[in-house]
């Protein structure tokens, strides 16, 4: 899960962060009193979205007056916002940071990972901060932590030193790595980026950009975390699907899929592409597959008006085949389905299912194995066309 | 000889009581794994399936000499479970739940450190040497005892693998799903180190999945150290970049990250790579034949 820009800085700061003052606004007029109150001559006016590439996007601007904040805020507010990251369609600003301009002498990266390689919680450094630290994969120091002693001072120090903070900069540096990381464990984080970590004109450490995301599987013991959910930030489809325990993921193919587990899904994906076809959405259904989650499986596929065939893909092993199949024939009965369907069943009770398929006088076909399932799924699509 | 499990280990299963705990221990003893106890905190003392159940692990390792734990119990619980396990001194121990949170895992690797225990997971399907030990939800109906090790991240693409191999008359001697979560248990290295070192498997299937080091990683091992072929593909070649498919570990993050990348370098090492997923079992057949993979041990028989 995601949080906002000035979410995560809120929560930084609560931990002892240095963060700098701002002000989250949802309207124009909210933006210049924003300003007003935060004083100064020159401002940042930061669109919130999820995705990064902001910067480049014209996503961050400054303002040299309250005038121009609240005109930086009305372009940007309601406006969708074309990033790197977002894809095509942009994301919906529907808020906006603002914050004194600050004087910058340095920009550094500060960030701390779940580090796979080393199956534990790494801190990683670099002087190459600011907007091109994607691209420039400069990565100074790596710390990796030992979960039983968490993040000492002295890795702390080698980071500090690393990025030449040195003299009346190091404690504050030690500092802020510590409490980054306390909030990283208490908060359950996947991943925590202050990039850039600012060295201001007057020689203070100040958080100027700050990205966490956290584990989902997490967020049930963390309420104040869940609390920072922004929905309006997530494809409706797949909210829909979460809430009815599917993963689903939109695609921009017309081959709409139901798999049963993520690896499988995934080949079922590259099956139909390797067939010549894209396809449409990924979706898990998970385990313990109840035909009602089945049939919502269906419903939220046929949500996507490009889908115009679908194939199931079901290897049951905690599943049961014939669950499965109960929900294909409930789906097709209620949501009224004109799009050919292929159905591939294997696994437990796969016997059954195939029966409950075939007696139900549904006009599907139904596929022996995967490349059978995939190629059938592929050439409905032909005779649709 | 097996990998891993085998028909000498003695199973205990944490969460036993639970409904698909019970199908899958009943399916397991069906098949012929041999399950010595449950445990279900506050049900000690009782019996479950003809088993005793205790409400430590700790008292079943005792009682019934279990080395085997199957972690059956819910995601928010299974860190601890696994703890459990790993304290009482078992050799394997196998988490299924989908949904560990991630630092509850950098825990349990932690407490691993120093320790002789094997960890399975989590996310994982579990481990079948057929026809001798089950741990885990798959369905048995689809393994035949052979001589093709597999090893994947990816559950159901394990069965997948199993049933095409199934078919064309290639049996397994295990199987393990090594889970699709970041932080999990044993890696592919680990499985293909046992499998060379195992007298029973002539072959290895590798199924890997986008995101991550692990599958060049291992298959540069493979290339230095070992003797048997490994055929292996990788799911997600139509996954997009920055999302993650499913399992939590399953992003692309970067170039490398990718299935077309990871494919290509594990096919430089010297890998048999298969590029569709519906001819994973039909490779394997082919590889057997070309390698003349297990011929040695039929010379020497």
């Amino acid at each position: 899960m995601n949080v906002h820009e000035h979410q995560a800085k809120e929560l930084l700061g609560s931990y002892g962060v240095p963060v700098p003052p701002g002000a989250v606004a949802y309207a124009p007029h909210q933006a210049v009193a924003g300003a007003a109150e935060l004083g100064g001559e020159r401002w940042v006016v930061k669109a919130q979205i999820h995705a990064g590439g902001r910067g480049k996007a014209g996503g961050v601007r400054v303002a040299g007056s309250l005038e121009e904040v609240g005109e930086i805020a009305a372009d940007l507010l309601g406006s969708r916002l074309v990033t790197a990251q977002t894809g095509p369609g942009g994301a919906l600003v529907g808020r906006v940071l603002v914050e004194p301009a600050a004087e910058i002498a340095r920009e550094l990266y500060l960030g701390l990972v779940v580090d796979r390689g080393a199956q534990r919680v790494s801190l990683i450094a670099s002087t190459a901060g600011g907007v091109e630290v994607e691209e420039s994969g400069a990565e100074l120091v790596r710390e990796t932590v030992d979960p039983a002693l968490g993040l000492r001072d002295f890795q702390c120090r080698k980071a500090a030193a690393a990025l030449g903070l040195s003299g009346p900069q190091l404690r504050p540096a030690v500092a802020l790595m510590r409490s980054l990381y306390r909030c990283f464990v208490e908060t359950d984080a996947l991943q925590a980026e202050i990039n850039p970590l600012a060295v201001t004109a007057d020689g203070k450490l100040v958080a100027l950009d700050a990205k966490l995301s956290f584990d989902d599987n997490a967020v049930a013991r963390r309420p104040t975390i869940a609390a920072l959910r922004d929905l309006d930030e997530e494809d409706p489809k797949e909210i829909d699907a979460s809430e009815h325990g599917l993963n689903y993921i939109a695609l921009d193919g017309d081959v709409g899929c139901i798999v049963n587990g993520a690896g499988l899904a995934m080949a079922t994906m590259d099956a139909i592409a390797l067939h010549g076809a894209r396809p449409a959405n990924f979706l898990d259904v998970g385990g313990g597959a109840t035909p009602e989650k089945v049939s919502n499986a269906f419903r939220i596929v046929l949500t996507d008006p490009n889908v115009k065939t679908i194939l199931v893909n079901i290897f049951a092993g905690i599943n049961r085949c014939d669950w499965i199949a109960e929900g294909i024939v409930s789906a097709s009965r209620e949501l009224d389905i004109d799009v050919p369907i292929v159905a591939r069943l294997a696994g437990t009770n796969v016997e059954e299912g195939r029966r409950i398929l075939a007696e139900s006088g549904l006009a599907l076909t139904a596929a022996e194995n995967l490349d059978e399932a995939a190629a059938a799924a592929v050439s409905s699509l032909e005779v649709a066309a | 000889m097996s990998v891993i499990v085998g028909r000498n280990s003695r199973v205990v299963i944490q969460g036993l009581t639970g409904q698909h705990a019970t199908f899958h221990a009943e399916e397991a003893m069906a098949g012929g794994t041999n399950v010595v106890a449950g445990v279900t905190p506050g049900k000690g003392g009782t019996t479950h399936l003809g088993l005793p159940v205790f409400d430590t692990v700790a008292e079943a390792v005792a009682e019934t000499g279990a080395d085997v734990s199957g972690v059956f119990v819910p995601p928010p619980f299974a860190a601890d479970a696994a703890l459990e396990a790993i304290d009482a001194g078992v050799d394997v121990v196998v988490v299924i739940a989908d949904g560990v949170p991630v630092q509850d895992m950098i825990d349990v690797k932690r407490y691993l450190v120093g320790r002789h225990t094997l960890l399975v997971g989590p996310n994982s399907p579990g481990i079948i040497t057929p026809g001798e030990c089950k741990v885990g939800i798959m369905p048995s109906h689809i393994y035949r005892s052979g001589r093709v090790g597999v090893v994947s991240r990816s559950g159901t693409l394990n069965y997948e693998a199993v049933q095409q191999m199934t078919a064309l008359g290639l049996g397994q001697s295990t199987c393990v799903g090594i889970g699709g979560d970041p932080i999990n248990g044993v890696d592919f290295v680990t499985c293909l180190r046992a499998f060379e070192a195992d007298e029973d498997t002539d072959v290895v299937v590798m199924i890997g999945e986008i995101g991550g080091p692990q599958e060049v990683d291992a298959a540069r091992w493979a290339a230095e150290h070992m003797t048997k072929p490994v055929v292996a593909f990788v799911a997600g070649s139509s996954a997009p970049a920055g999302r993650r498919m499913g399992h939590a570990g399953a992003i692309v993050a970067g170039e490398s990250d990718t299935a077309t990348a990871k494919m290509d370098a594990m096919e430089a090492l010297g890998l048999a790579v298969v590029r569709n997923p519906a001819q994973i079992g039909e490779t394997v057949a082919r590889v057997v034949v070309e390698t003349g993979a297990g011929l040695t041990r039929v010379a020497a028989s």
